[in-house]
């Protein structure tokens, strides 16, 4: 008796109970969908760079000659029979045009941010966050059709030439990221202690010098990622710039003159070339080039996080 | 818990119906039954509105028509990936296509014409100005007779069965300055009505009132000029496919070919017919009449 006792026992205790298996069973489905998204990006990361290298390793493009060439035209050779496919008007394009929004959506994102946070938090929370995340969801085809038919005109008829060109994609791409900036740094605004604020105003400063002396210094880091952030977006947006930028493989000689970036040469130019000739294999390059740069964003914003944890 | 069990059983009925619907709705792709045709966006609703048409008239076939450009059409048809690939150039034009394994059928011609933009006060050019135009020598209209306006190169994109036709039959092989690039035609017209000194090439069927065609050595743009090659700027529109068509493939490319389509729906969208034709042009560009006609 004793001992059947004991084995009914040991047995009850060993069984999986009910939580137990919806606990194995929930990790499975988790690890499962980690899996997934894992060998996806791995499969697109080794598919964009199997296809980009080719330009390199079977049609013997010089690295350097695709990175620093000026003159784009795989369909033809240069006098010495080779393709000319220089990446650098592209290259300098994209990183112009991101460089600049960032530039100028920077104060106008900082400042709607500490209105919502610090000066009026009431209406910021009303008015303004609907307005941004209103902003988020406006498709890009939209931005750029607006581009296309407000912001082109008005710079030919200020500036002249035809009005396609770097500043109507900065201005375009301004409002594109000016809300992944604005809410984020409003996140970066909220997260800094209140009693740094309650300590700085105990000690007799102002509003203005809590503001610019304190909250803005100690949300700095987080401040940064919004903004690296914003530029990862303004670098991969494709159509809405495409639609205002020109489009014309050439160096920018000016804000105003017609260029193009990595994103529209590969949207204008991947339904007319043919899988596996150099004409494509170009284009995976530069697709590949486009990855790198977001993966050294990514790098970036992980710097800034971890050095902003340290201080 | 009761609860629960219900939506665990709702959301099961939910994916079994689906499950079932979607079993009985799949597509049966037996052979003769569903062609995929791929490519060319010039031709595209050409062969949009004669499928429309053929499926209509026989019941339980599909053609599915998709855009992706003249390179897309041509290399998914030389996989052997779609049954018809639509291209604006000859295959052999076209790099990395062997172009022996395809078969050529020619449903269509379309005549191209260069546009500028209504304020340039030019309306005819010989073909050398046109060529000096395109290649950079000419900067500002008055060179070439018109207001004193900025020239604004608009090309389409590199690649661009339009843009190959016009660079050889226009611009004499002569190819044209690194511009601006669009990819469509309908952008092309709005983007040349819209910009002062504006100069780009169309097919005939995009010419509308806001642009101003041109006439080339005093020859005007008109179909009947394509029909006998005064107006040097056309192009075939090729259906390709892999070998010989069979089946579906085949009833469907001698219908597009018959002149029930010919005099009706490739004249309403713009094209001209192969059959109009007086002279007959071949891949390298040679040109010779038409014998009947």
């Amino acid at each position: 008796m004793k001992t059947k006792t004991t084995q009914q026992l040991e047995q009850q205790l060993k069984r999986h109970s009910k939580a137990a298996k919806l606990e194995i069973w929930g990790r499975t489905i988790s690890l499962t969908a980690l899996l997934l998204i894992v060998a996806v990006v791995v499969a697109i990361i080794g598919f964009v760079a199997s296809k980009g290298i080719a330009t390199f390793t079977s049609n013997h493009v010089n690295l350097g000659d695709f990175l620093t060439g000026k003159s784009w035209n795989p369909n033809i050779t240069d006098a010495n029979g080779k393709p000319e496919v220089g990446a650098l008007p592209m290259i300098v394009g994209s990183f112009l045009i991101t460089i600049l929004s960032a530039i100028v959506a920077t104060p106008f994102a900082i400042g709607t941010a500490v209105f919502m946070n610090e000066i009026s938090p009431n209406k910021g929370a009303k008015i303004l966050q609907p307005v941004t995340e209103l902003l988020v969801g406006i498709p890009s085809v939209v931005y750029g059709f607006i581009g296309l038919s407000v912001v082109v005109p008005t710079t030919r008829a200020i500036f002249g030439g035809s009005g396609f060109g770097i500043l109507s994609g900065t201005c375009v791409l301004f409002v594109m990221i000016l809300p992944t900036v604005t809410s984020m740094s409003a996140d970066a605004l909220k997260s800094v202690p209140r009693y740094y604020r309650e300590a700085s105003l105990a000690l007799g400063a102002t509003q203005w010098q809590t503001i610019y002396k304190v909250v803005l210094r100690a949300a700095t880091p987080g401040l940064m990622t919004a903004v690296v952030f914003g530029m990862a977006r303004a670098f991969g947006e494709a159509l809405a710039v495409q639609m205002v930028i020109g489009n014309a493989a050439l160096m920018p000689n000016s804000l105003v003159s017609p260029s193009s970036t990595l994103t529209s040469v590969l949207t204008t130019g991947i339904g007319n070339t043919v899988m596996g000739s150099l004409q494509n294999n170009a284009l995976w390059s530069l697709a590949l080039v486009l990855l790198l740069m977001s993966l050294v964003f990514n790098l970036i914003i992980r710097l800034i996080g971890r050095k902003g944890r340290l201080q | 818990m009761s609860k629960k069990r219900w939506w665990q059983g709702l959301g099961l009925l939910i994916v079994v119906v689906l499950g079932v619907y979607a079993y009985q709705t799949r597509q049966v792709s037996h052979a003769g039954e569903s062609i995929t045709a791929v490519g060319s966006t010039a031709l595209q609703p050409l062969v949009e509105a004669a499928g429309e048409q053929y499926t209509g008239e026989h019941l339980g076939t599909f053609i599915n028509v998709q855009g992706g450009g003249t390179g897309t059409g041509l290399s998914q048809i030389q996989e052997g990936a779609v049954q018809i690939g639509n291209s604006d150039l000859f295959a052999g034009e076209q790099k990395g296509i062997q172009a022996a394994d395809l078969v050529d059928h020619r449903v269509a011609v379309v005549g191209i014409t260069p546009i500028v933009n209504r304020k340039v006060g030019v309306t005819n050019l010989s073909t050398a100005q046109l060529i000096r135009v395109f290649t950079g020598k000419v900067t500002n209209w008055k060179q070439v007779g018109g207001a004193d306006l900025p020239v604004v190169l608009i090309n389409r994109a590199q690649g661009s069965g339009t843009r190959a036709t016009f660079e050889q039959f226009g611009l004499a092989k002569h190819r044209s300055k690194t511009a601006q690039e669009q990819d469509s035609s309908g952008m092309v017209r709005s983007i040349v009505a819209t910009t002062p000194g504006a100069i780009s090439y169309v097919a005939f069927s995009y010419v509308d009132k806001t642009v101003q065609d041109l006439s080339l050595d005093h020859v005007s743009p008109t179909e009947d000029n394509v029909t006998t090659n005064r107006w040097k700027i056309w192009s075939y529109e090729h259906l390709y496919t892999k070998g010989q068509p069979t089946g579906l493939t085949k009833k469907f490319i001698a219908y597009v070919e018959s002149p029930a389509v010919q005099k009706t729906l490739v004249r309403q969208l713009g094209y001209l017919s192969p059959s109009q034709m007086m002279v007959e042009r071949d891949a390298a560009g040679k040109i010779t009449p038409m014998g009947g006609a």
